[in-house]
């Protein structure tokens, strides 16, 4: 009964979605106050359906009603409760359905924050959600439907994945989701700007706290998917350059360089090309990223099972929607006027490369992605492109990106005086320089120019990052403190430089060792000695396990003892292994166990791991960045203005 | 006229930083490209010259041997007409195990065997490596000969 | 102007690369099997329910018959457990089941709890037999005619609708050809 009540929820949510796509766009260009008055409850009406059909698959895991074979597929009696509900979106449909359930909750919040904008164009932007939903609604109830039965059915499921089995993967997905779906809303912005043939400083101001929470929701996914596969796949690395976690670092590339591109639409009203090109371009990205994951077009560790009948609807649906958004582009874009101009030093030329190299990035991304995939098509033969390209494919734009972070950070709209920039600058490069050199070489004990740089690059973001924010908390009473928008960036940046650290001491200082240890033996890693004291069997919920006590030494003074798993699930048979991680700000040690090799001994590897920390915490501190930034007064203001506000050039805030 | 000059220098430097970043990372690229290689094919000896390749098959039932207490491990892959021994001296997938198709990654060493860097499964009880099945379906002809010689024998 | 387009180009080679990519070449499910129109390997293995039984291929000699390799381990073998329970009440066509890589204790209950559609079963444990019939996943289904000629394979869970476009027509080809 409740996964047909599912099911039919879907099929409501399918027509108010209909009507909440076609209308209001109909209403807008008509001016017809009837049909886009149709959003706003079409919107909500869609929500409510959705969620309906959301609970009812989390009710079926619950109850573990395994005639629904979704859940005979991905769940079973013994399945601790909370992961019962993370299962829902742990395959293909359930996730799909999680996906429409969010695009439906950001529309509704953009319902209900869109008071002060004119209502052909609030009408115009739920209107194009709403087409969205519509294309996913139907990809999921033609193809992927989560509330097919299985008739007989089974007594006990097949368990999810033990992978999945996780509190940090239950949560991954529905935040990445979140920033993924969350372009979409810059995306309807784009797209209402160029129906209506207007895009002004005010819609700039529109568009940016929804692309800057969509962004910081990514940027949050990413870290924790990042953080998971350290942990939890067993092998100690952190970004494995795998087509599925491209897909997810593509629309994030694109979305910065979107919200840089953003403030200058505001605040001078230029760059109005590349704004809307890269809101076209992060959902896009975001789409493709699907398309990737969906289809079984491209091999990876993270997708889902494939199918190509579903790869074509997402290609048809894709083509569709992007290629209608460029056309858009390419009619509109030539029209719009930029007659500003701004001095070679100058905040716009600095946000310009900004854009660029970003592009680059992303540009590479892609090209890496897809070249097995081309390359196969044209006959080619079957390549695989390793890590090491994208490292150093990427290294090339960021590296002089972030160095040119620090500057862009400080320097004036329209024309900054060169001396008073250099006066302001000189200390921290000079510190940052100096301590780029002393870290790796003294602290770590080697010497490597792109180690340095990589390393004097983050200090450099850190130091130049606190200029303004100090400032502010030094001012003279009765000047202005510093915005939250201006806050904001600084701690932003910040994060960037926390990352960079960490990235370049965990690259070049990380040590690893597969060994051999029977129990009683010792080996060194890192400066840390690690000894085998035994072995036990244990029993968890849904698995049986080999633990192993690991002892860690510094220089023979006991650090801790870490209890490294190797796990087998009773049902689905595989083995997995739990790793003994301990944890510290400046470096994490990681103990995994391998197999049994004989002769009472096992391999196990061991990893050194300096500043890794700082690349989630970074990240968390950029996404806590955005946080602050978006929460801006000016934001505010419009969102809960009484009456609509007509669009003029209004005052920089 | 110094600042035509100055911004044809600096278009200058731009190119050329272009011209090197386009370089180097078309190189790496080159470098960091594996190909997909039979294990037909590595056993006529075709394979890439002086760089690591990818080479994927079933591992064959009981063939999976080491020295008791060593890491070094060593087994034999089949894409269902040949075989390949590789070794491997490092800690293998969790789903690694007899009769799962693998891909492996690395080079030809001595003696006719395969020496991995890596070997790669993927976390899915049933998965097989596409390449890996299709290299299967290809060399499972060999298969329909023999049959058809021994009824014939018969 | 050519600028403004260019975005709009390189979507359209992406989706030419896309749907070549996605085309039956690169579709595993659809890859034909080697003995297409050929004679169907054979197999010969001791019983699942009963080891002391030998069953082989003879067995459906000069029949339609259907040979399905299934395992416990395998998601979509349950997926289409209640579908192949389906044909074999209709027992219109005999369905040999084939245990490949699967343990016999777990593959009995399976059997039992779930209901056996198989005339009889084999136990491939180490999977030789698989390799005969070039079997690299579960499940795979097998339709091989009078004659012993293999005429269809299905990798991947059967449903109705694979039955009705790909099956049927050519089981009733070949019992229209005997008449």
């Amino acid at each position: 009964m409740i996964p047909e009540v599912g099911h039919f929820a879907l099929i409501l949510a399918l027509s108010l979605a209909i009507c909440q796509g076609v209308l209001p766009l109909l209403g807008a260009y008509r001016n017809d106050v009837a049909m886009m008055a149709v959003a706003r409850p079409a919107a909500v009406g869609q929500f409510v359906f959705v969620a309906i059909s959301f609970i009812c698959l989390a009710w079926s895991f619950l109850d573990s009603d395994f005639s629904v074979l979704y859940v005979a597929n991905h769940s079973q009696l013994a399945l601790p409760a909370i992961y019962k509900i993370s299962a829902v979106w742990g395959a293909h449909e359930g996730s799909m359905l999680l996906w429409i359930l969010l695009l439906a909750a950001w529309t509704v919040a953009v319902s209900r924050y869109s008071s002060a904008l004119p209502d052909t164009f609030s009408s115009r932007v739920i209107g194009v959600l709403g087409l969205l939903s519509c294309g996913f609604l139907l990809f999921t109830l033609l193809t992927s439907n989560p509330f097919e039965r299985l008739i007989p059915a089974p007594p006990d499921g097949a368990d999810l994945n033990p992978l999945l089995q996780d509190p940090g993967l239950a949560i991954h997905p529905p935040i990445l989701y979140a920033g993924y779906v969350g372009f979409a809303v810059a995306f309807a912005f784009a797209i209402a700007a160029m129906l209506s043939g207007n895009l002004d400083r005010a819609w700039a101001r529109w568009t940016r706290p929804w692309t800057t929470w969509a962004w910081l929701f990514l940027t949050v996914g990413i870290a924790l998917g990042s953080w998971w596969a350290y942990y939890e796949l067993g092998w100690g690395g952190w970004w494995f350059w795998d087509p599925v976690e491209n897909a997810s670092f593509m629309p994030w590339l694109a979305g910065t360089a979107l919200i840089h591109s953003l403030a200058v639409t505001e605040k001078r009203g230029l760059f109005k090309s590349w704004t809307l090109l890269l809101a076209i371009s992060a959902f896009s990205l975001s789409l493709l990223g699907t398309f990737l994951v969906r289809s079984g077009i491209l091999i990876s560790v993270h997708s889902f099972a494939t199918d190509p009948e579903r790869g074509m609807f997402i290609l048809g649906f894709l083509g569709l929607t992007i290629g209608g958004a460029l056309a858009l582009f390419a009619w509109r874009a030539p029209s719009l006027d930029s007659s500003a101009g701004f001095r070679a030093l100058s905040r716009e030329t600095f946000l310009l490369l900004n854009n660029v190299l970003l592009v680059i990035a992303t540009t590479l991304i892609l090209i890496g992605t897809l070249a097995p995939l081309v390359v196969e098509v044209i006959d080619g033969g079957k390549i695989s492109v390793g890590p090491p390209w994208f490292e150093i494919a990427l290294a090339i734009p960021l590296l002089p990106l972030v160095l040119l972070i620090g500057v862009g950070m400080h320097t004036a709209w329209r024309s900054q005086a060169f001396k008073p920039l250099v006066a302001q600058l000189k200390l921290p490069a000079i510190v940052a320089i100096a301590a780029g050199i002393i870290v790796p070489t003294f602290v770590y004990g080697r010497f490597g120019l792109l180690l340095v740089i990589g390393t004097t690059a983050g200090f450099w973001i850190l130091l130049v990052s606190l200029i303004q924010p100090m400032r502010s908390w030094r001012r003279k009473p009765g000047t202005p403190a510093i915005t939250r928008g201006a806050l904001g960036m600084s701690v932003a940046h910040f994060g960037v430089g926390m990352f960079a650290i960490g990235v370049s001491i965990v690259s070049a200082f990380n040590v690893e060792a597969d060994v051999s240890l029977r129990p009683g033996e010792q080996v060194s890693v890192g400066g840390y000695e690690f000894e085998l004291r035994g072995l036990r069997n244990v029993d968890g919920p849904n698995y049986q396990a080999v633990e192993g006590e690991i002892e860690i030494r510094k220089n023979g003074e006991f650090v801790a003892k870490l209890r490294p798993q190797k796990r087998t699930y009773i049902i689905q048979k595989n083995p997995m292994t739990e790793a003994g991680i301990l944890v510290s700000w400046n470096r994490d040690l990681f103990v995994a166990l391998g197999d049994p090799l004989g002769n009472d001994a096992w391999s196990v590897r061991l990893q050194y791991k300096p500043m890794i920390r700082f690349i989630w915490l970074g990240a968390f501190v950029m996404a806590f960045g955005g946080i602050i930034a978006a929460s801006d007064r000016r934001y505010r203001l419009y969102a809960n203005a009484k009456r609509p506000l007509i669009k003029t050039s209004e005052a920089p805030a | 006229m110094k600042p035509r000059q100055q911004r044809m220098l600096a278009v200058g430097l731009a190119a050329v930083g272009v011209l090197l970043a386009t370089g180097l990372t078309l190189r790496a690229f080159q470098e960091n490209m594996m190909f997909f290689v039979e294990i037909s094919d590595v056993v006529q000896g075709k394979v890439p010259d002086e760089r690591n390749f990818r080479v994927g098959g079933v591992v064959v039932d009981g063939s999976v041997t080491r020295e008791p207490g060593e890491l070094e491990v060593e087994f034999t892959l089949t894409d269902l007409e040949n075989e390949l021994v590789v070794t491997y001296d490092g800690i293998l997938p969790d789903l690694f195990r007899e009769g799962q198709g693998i891909i492996a990654h690395g080079r030809m060493g001595d003696g006719g065997k395969f020496i991995a860097d890596e070997v790669l499964a993927k976390h899915d009880e049933n998965y097989m490596p596409p390449e890996v099945a299709e290299s299967l379906a290809k060399h499972t002809a060999a298969k329909e000969a023999t049959i058809v010689a021994d009824k014939k024998e018969q | 102007m050519l600028r403004y387009l260019s975005p709009l180009l390189f979507l359209a080679v992406l989706i030419i690369v896309f749907a070549k990519g996605l085309g039956p070449e690169r579709n595993l499910n659809e890859l034909p099997s080697p003995f297409l129109d050929k004679q169907a390997p054979k197999f010969d293995l001791p019983g699942l329910i009963n080891p002391d039984e030998q069953i082989s291929s003879s067995v459906y000699a000069g029949e339609v018959a259907i040979v399905n390799f299934w395992a416990t381990w395998c998601g979509g073998c349950r997926q289409e457990h209640g579908f192949l329970m389906e044909l074999s009440r209709k027992n219109e066509i005999p369905i040999y089941g084939i245990d490949w890589r699967d343990r016999r204790v777990e593959a009995l209950n399976w059997l039992s709890q779930l209901g056996d559609p198989y005339r009889v079963s084999g136990f491939d444990a180490d999977a030789t037999t698989g390799i005969d019939w070039g079997v690299y996943g579960a499940p795979e289904t097998f339709l091989i005619g009078k004659d012993g000629r293999l005429l269809h394979k299905h990798l991947g869970p059967l449903d109705r609708n694979t039955w009705e476009t790909d099956f049927a027509p050519l089981i009733a080809a070949e019992n229209g050809a005997q008449q």
